[in-house]
């Protein structure tokens, strides 16, 4: 599992798969890499027809950054990673595999560093994790799956569902808890956000919780009032232990495009951030935003949701997410797994 | 919205209008950086690539070089060619048949469908006065039809009873038919989040469709999306049909290029923005406005239209007349005070109007927020009655007073006070000019009616 207190062996897939039920241990590995493939599918549907064998020049070049444009990675990184084959391999002729090759371990250079799992400190009793993000990325979905993740490896997992603003949203987190078997401390409707946090922060202490996830309110970076809650949901927690929270994971939508640079930026700058999880990276959309905020702010990656279920939520694999971005994983047989054990063990629906 | 690419193509193309002489590589150099900019908001690739050919071409073309001011032309060939792209004409819903009018959400997981629907049902039900029924086929995510029922109550908009357990189709039949007998003239059904690549969804979707047989179906879609907008929109049109657009999360940062693209590459019009996370932060998608907005000329027409849509008629010509006729208070100032709140606050005014993205930062640097309204306003609730309607009754100890009651500084009173005498004395003034016909010139009709006329109207004033 990617959130084992110790921080296991290099998340790599052979590692991780013996710890994980029998059925899902073919499947997971071929997921995540499905879901990155259906992300590099038009990728690397273009560097075939760019680079099936010609020569390298100008022209070529160009039709490459252009993809990696269409990937999300921006127009920097792109041209950087560009310019670094250019620089290498001008003028010769290659294969469609000898490129994708060194454009894969280019990229997996820049996400190597950040593929870190977040280490829950068995000292802090509780740990308290802070989720953050903007509106509708996946805050309340990724807070179940963590906590499926972490009661799992019998950690004792309180909720707090400090999204007091949207409809239902409470409502939603509540299912999560009884899906997950964690209690779920709630507010009244439109309540205070930092006094639902303070009190589940107690209440976590006083029943000797190892984990309390605290789960916000959507919030678009831009409003300044709400960055504000924001803040004083952190002053809050520091009244009980001025470390607190322990870590604030910022969720990321991978469907965002070169808005993330601000969205980082601005969360950064109010809280510290320990980590980002991408979520909704089993849709069409790329993620290459990941490869430039990486090289930006070098944030650990500390997991990928790849689906709406429970156990939808994947240490990132920073080689294997580059070489299925650029579709160097031969799929067939994986596809064939992923048909008989993804739809297995999707959510019952409610 | 869409600063950043205000900002930036303005800049450029400012730079460009200014000078007397450009040469070809002039518009080569402009238009590098303007596909860099349009990248980094998000436009897509291919439709960055037709924008910046077609300038070029249109630019190289037709003696633009040689002309008086070349600048100018350029700046227009770019407006016309972003024209292009975002379409030319507003295309309302389509509801105008017999009810009820089925309308259907789709989009991927948290893109604003559940909050978009209820906004739209409230605007039908406010502005066009029709009876909407909203029904959540949403039986994946947990909660997700509480949600849709709390925003349902919240804008005063029936939703459709929930019955645990039933599956999306059997709550479409049972919406169609509750519908039907109660008189509905429009139906919104807000479907699951999907991903565009997940076939069993899209068959649902579809399935869906099929039965409801729906007049709209709008796609959703978050403006901060990325390159993967037309990828979704594209599947989406693809295997349900798409009819219209919907850009929400347009009060954030984003550059909102999905807008630029979406248009380009699937031909469905635009047709609502969402703008803010209130039920009311709903905009009508007008094309040519938001070209002029992107290059920086601001969206005057907006903004009065806004000013009809939220300040009460009566009430505005009552404070017309009193303006003009001598009888302008504190109370009044309040209630001014109370309207630019009520239509998002300064910043958001400010968005509208040529120029902003300068102004707007400074603003903020001056830390002249919307919070500054706020205090005005508590400043003239703290006042005793009779002090509002006559100011000169204030004297140092009232106003000591007035500053505790307000949590504020005295200085604070003393400054809305001068503020207040100032425009007492620029009405006086202006009435004196006029003369009593001059009122009906200026003001006449109020602010509710056509915008087009309030706008030349402005435009004469000043």
């Amino acid at each position: 599992m990617f959130f084992s207190s110790p921080p296991p062996a290099p998340a790599s897939a052979s590692a991780a798969a013996p710890e994980e039920s029998p059925r899902a241990s073919g499947g997971w590995l071929a997921r995540l890499r499905s879901g990155l493939k259906r992300s590099s599918d038009t990728l690397s549907s273009g560097l075939k027809n760019v680079f099936a064998r010609r020569t390298l020049d100008q022209a070529a070049l160009e039709e490459l950054e252009d993809l990696l444009i269409q990937a999300d990675l921006g127009p920097k990184p792109a041209a950087r990673l560009v310019k670094d084959l250019g620089a290498t391999r001008l003028d010769k002729t290659v294969t469609d595999a000898e490129v994708r090759a060194i454009l894969a371990e280019s990229l997996a250079s820049i996400l190597a560093p950040c593929a870190k799992p977040l280490e829950i400190d068995p000292t802090k009793k509780p740990f308290v994790v802070l989720m953050v993000g903007v509106n509708g990325n996946g805050k309340t979905t990724t807070v179940g799956k963590l906590a499926h993740g972490y009661r799992e490896q019998g950690l004792s997992v309180l909720l707090a569902a400090a999204d007091t603003f949207r409809a239902a949203a409470v409502e939603q987190l509540v299912a999560w808890g009884e899906r997950t078997g964690c209690p779920v401390v709630v507010g009244p409707p439109k309540g205070d956000a930092a006094a639902v946090a303070f009190r589940a922060y107690e209440q976590a202490r006083a029943e000797g919780r190892d984990l309390l996830l605290v789960d916000t309110a959507g919030r678009l970076h831009t409003h300044d009032n709400l960055m504000q809650e924001l803040a004083k949901i952190g002053r809050v927690l520091k009244k009980i232990d001025p470390e607190a929270p322990h870590a604030t994971l910022l969720v990321l939508d991978a469907t965002t495009g070169q808005n993330a640079h601000a969205q980082v930026e601005t969360f950064k700058a109010l809280t510290p951030i320990s980590g980002l999880i991408v979520t909704k990276l089993d849709g069409s959309a790329k993620g290459g935003v990941l490869v430039a905020l990486a090289d930006r702010f070098g944030l650990p990656i500390v997991a990928v949701g790849v689906g709406e279920g429970v156990s939808d939520l994947r240490p990132f694999d920073a080689t294997a997410f580059a070489r299925a971005l650029v579709g160097l994983e031969d799929d067939r047989q994986s596809k064939q797994e992923l048909d008989m054990s993804c739809r297995g063990d999707e959510e019952p629906s409610t | 919205m869409f600063e950043g690419l205000n900002t930036k193509l303005g800049a450029i193309f400012d730079r460009l209008g200014r000078r007397g002489v450009i040469s070809e590589g002039d518009i080569t150099d402009a238009l590098r950086e303007a596909r860099v900019a349009l990248l980094e908001a998000d436009v897509a690739l291919s439709v960055v690539k037709d924008f910046t050919v077609k300038v070029k071409e249109r630019a190289l073309g037709q003696d633009v070089l040689r002309s008086v001011a070349p600048g100018q032309q350029v700046i227009k060939i770019a407006h016309d060619a972003l024209l292009d792209m975002l379409g030319t004409t507003a295309e309302p819903l389509n509801i105008n048949v017999a009810p009820p009018a089925v309308v259907l959400m789709l989009g991927l997981q948290g893109s604003g469908k559940t909050t978009t629907a209820a906004k739209v049902a409230r605007f039908l039900q406010g502005t066009q006065r029709r009876k909407v029924l909203l029904a959540s086929l949403d039986v994946r995510r947990p909660a997700a039809q509480e949600q849709l029922a709390v925003l349902a109550e919240h804008v005063g908009v029936a939703s459709l009873p929930i019955v645990p357990g039933q599956d999306p189709l059997g709550i479409t039949r049972r919406a169609l038919q509750a519908a039907r007998q109660e008189g509905f003239d429009v139906l919104i059904l807000d479907t699951a989040g999907r991903l565009a690549v997940d076939e069993d969804l899209m068959a649902e979707a579809a399935a869906i469709r099929d039965l409801a047989q729906p007049h709209e179906k709008l796609l959703v879609l978050d403006a901060m999306t990325g390159q993967d907008a037309l990828t979704t929109a594209t599947h989406f049109h693809a295997k349900v049909g798409v009819t219209g657009l919907v850009l929400t999360r347009l009060d954030g940062d984003a550059r909102g290029g999905a807008a630029l693209s979406l248009r380009a590459v699937t031909g469905c019009p635009i047709k609502f923005l969402g703008t803010g996370e209130k039920v009311e932060a709903l905009e009508v998608y007008h094309p040519d406005r938001l070209a002029d907005r992107i290059l920086g000329m601001g969206d005057v027409v907006s903004l009065v239209e806004k000013a009809a849509a939220t300040v009460d008629k009566t009430e505005a010509e009552a404070m017309a007349t009193k303006m003009f006729t001598g009888g302008f208070d504190l109370n009044d100032l309040a209630k001014q005070l109370r309207q630019v709140r009520k239509m998002g606050g300064l910043s958001s005014l400010l968005g509208f109007l040529p120029g902003v993205g300068k102004i707007k930062d400074q603003l903020k640097a001056a830390n002249v927020d919307d919070r500054v309204i706020a205090r005005q306003e508590a400043i003239i609730l703290s006042m005793t009655l009779k002090e509002r309607r006559d100011a000169s009754l204030l004297g140092a100890s009232r106003k000591r007073r007035i500053a505790k009651g307000a949590g504020v500084e005295v200085q604070d009173v003393n400054r809305l006070l001068k503020q207040f005498f100032e425009m007492e004395k620029t009405l006086r003034q202006v009435r004196r000019k006029m003369g009593p016909g001059g009122l009906a010139g200026l003001m006449g009709g109020g602010v509710s009616d056509d915008p087009d006329k309030v706008l030349a109207r402005l435009k004469r004033g000043f």
